[in-house]
């Protein structure tokens, strides 16, 4: 595959009981997805890469960018990692209202009081310098995606006053969505986004997941075991069961075999 | 008679306030650690915080009175700079901190151990470095154990006997409410008594009571 800045390597054994990730991938699409059944290791996956779990040997790199590398003794710490990820049990701080949840890991100009006296400014780690460069001037650092743009992909203008518990499954989505993106991540991690939602709600924030793909252009890996939301979202899908990857290539093709529904 | 009262209620409620200020950080610096941390040694440092509870106070106090005594190995740090401990207030302090200290990292611990680690972790992939996360993130999340556990300390250091009596004694200027309410009895003086007692558990009742009312909201 091309070693473009796109690129994303993961290549991770990871042990955990009975339990063996063993993943030798390298991902040129922009959306990738992680189809499979629970248990199949999907979570275990976006959890290495966002530094959340270490695994036993591998290499995990976004564009040029190495955030894990078991034989050079790399592994950048979670806040570190430039990763955007809305967990399945999406995590809204349940003390903090819809503004500050969105507005907690923010970059960018109305953060960068912030940026001028906490860490955040600093050098990329040990893997050098990232993809793509970032001023640290008093305008703010530069970022790839717009704040406003952000608030009005995912509409959440109006809800930003409001208390995280008043919010409905699909209003909590968004706002988990945004408060991901504001990070201006070099690549967003979403664990089975629509799986808590019904039919006709999904059917609404699936547009909000293609906006996201397509006009902010950040790239994605995607946990489904939804076909159909593969079909819709990827461009490319690893088939996974029981921590191996039995297929992987365009949804099209690789959603035929038995694992697909 | 009520001027005594006033005074030794007064001091007491001084005296436990300042101890819970001064457990209140290491308290829960090590009640997070003993809920979010694995580290050799853990479970004896885990029985070592909880050990003034079941030793008898009187024998806390004993060895605290040693630690920290002019020959001790504490008292001796501190004779240098000017600070006398044993039979003053500081040593009330000590012996109310160090007895309200078990009750308030078990609470704490609790309260930490309650909010869900996700929520600490999200923070980090949101670029929060640990600082930050346990500011922003643990403390607000486990407020209720905190809180829970401030008001149990202090309330353990209200009613605090045995520790004190060894180290600070029963002078006028260290007398607390339950040392003030044992001296009255040892001297018959049985209406004193009664009055302090009362007073006793009004402190305990409100302490009781807020804490109570701080469960029932949020």
């Amino acid at each position: 595959m091309s070693g473009g800045e796109a690129s994303v390597v993961l290549d991770v054994r990871l042990r955990a009981g009975a339990f063996t990730l063993d993943l030798r991938e390298t991902l040129a699409a922009r959306a990738v997805a992680l189809f499979g059944p629970s248990g199949a290791g999907k979570t275990t996956t976006l959890d290495a890469v966002a530094g959340l779990r270490r695994p036993d040997e591998g290499l995990i790199r976004i564009g040029r960018r190495v955030l894990f590398d078991s034989r050079r003794r790399i592994d950048l710490p979670p806040y570190e990692r430039r990763i955007g990820y809305v967990p399945q049990d999406l995590a809204l701080f349940p003390h903090l209202d819809v503004r500050r949840n969105v507005l907690y890991g923010a970059r960018g100009p109305a953060a960068a009081d912030r940026a001028g006296t906490g860490g955040r400014d600093r050098e990329h780690g040990p893997a050098g310098a990232g993809g793509r460069a970032r001023g640290g001037g008093p305008g703010g650092p530069e970022r790839r995606v717009a704040r406003a743009a952000v608030f009005e992909l995912l509409e959440i203008d109006t809800l930003l006053p409001r208390a995280v518990d008043g919010l409905s499954g699909g209003e909590r989505q968004r706002v988990t969505l945004a408060r991901a993106l504001m990070t201006d991540p070099d690549l967003l991690l979403l664990d089975e986004p629509l799986a808590a939602l019904d039919l006709g709600l999904r059917d609404r924030i699936l547009p909000y997941l293609e906006r996201v793909r397509d006009e902010l252009g950040t790239p994605m890996i995607y946990v489904s075991h939804a076909a159909d939301e593969v079909r819709r979202v990827a461009d490319w899908a690893i088939v996974l069961d029981a921590g191996r990857a039995l297929r992987s290539g365009a949804p099209a093709d690789v959603l035929e075999g038995p694992a697909g529904r | 008679m009520t001027a005594e009262v006033a005074q030794v209620t007064g001091f007491t409620v001084l005296m436990a306030a300042v101890a819970t200020l001064v457990m209140l950080p290491p308290g829960v610096a090590l009640a997070w650690l003993l809920a979010r941390r694995e580290f050799p040694g853990r479970t004896v440092l885990e029985t070592l915080v909880s050990l003034p509870l079941v030793v008898p106070p009187v024998a806390t106090g004993l060895i605290l009175l040693k630690l920290l005594g002019r020959r001790g190995p504490l008292g001796a740090l501190l004779e240098p700079l000017g600070i006398e401990v044993v039979f003053t207030w500081k040593a009330v302090v000590a012996a109310m901190a160090v007895m309200g200290f078990p009750l308030l990292v078990r609470a704490a611990r609790a309260g930490f151990e309650q909010a869900d680690r996700r929520y600490e972790e999200i923070a980090a992939t949101l670029g929060a470095r640990p600082w930050r996360v346990f500011r922003t993130v643990s403390l607000p999340l486990a407020r209720r154990g905190l809180l829970a556990g401030a008001v149990l300390g202090f309330s353990r250091a209200i009613g605090e006997f045995g520790a004190t009596i060894m180290i600070a004694g029963a002078l006028p200027g260290t007398r607390t409410l339950s040392v003030a309410i044992y001296r009255n009895a040892e001297l018959g003086r049985d209406a004193a008594a009664l009055t302090l007692i009362a007073a006793a558990v009004a402190i305990g009742f409100a302490a009781v009571y807020v804490s109570n009312r701080l469960g029932a909201a949020s």
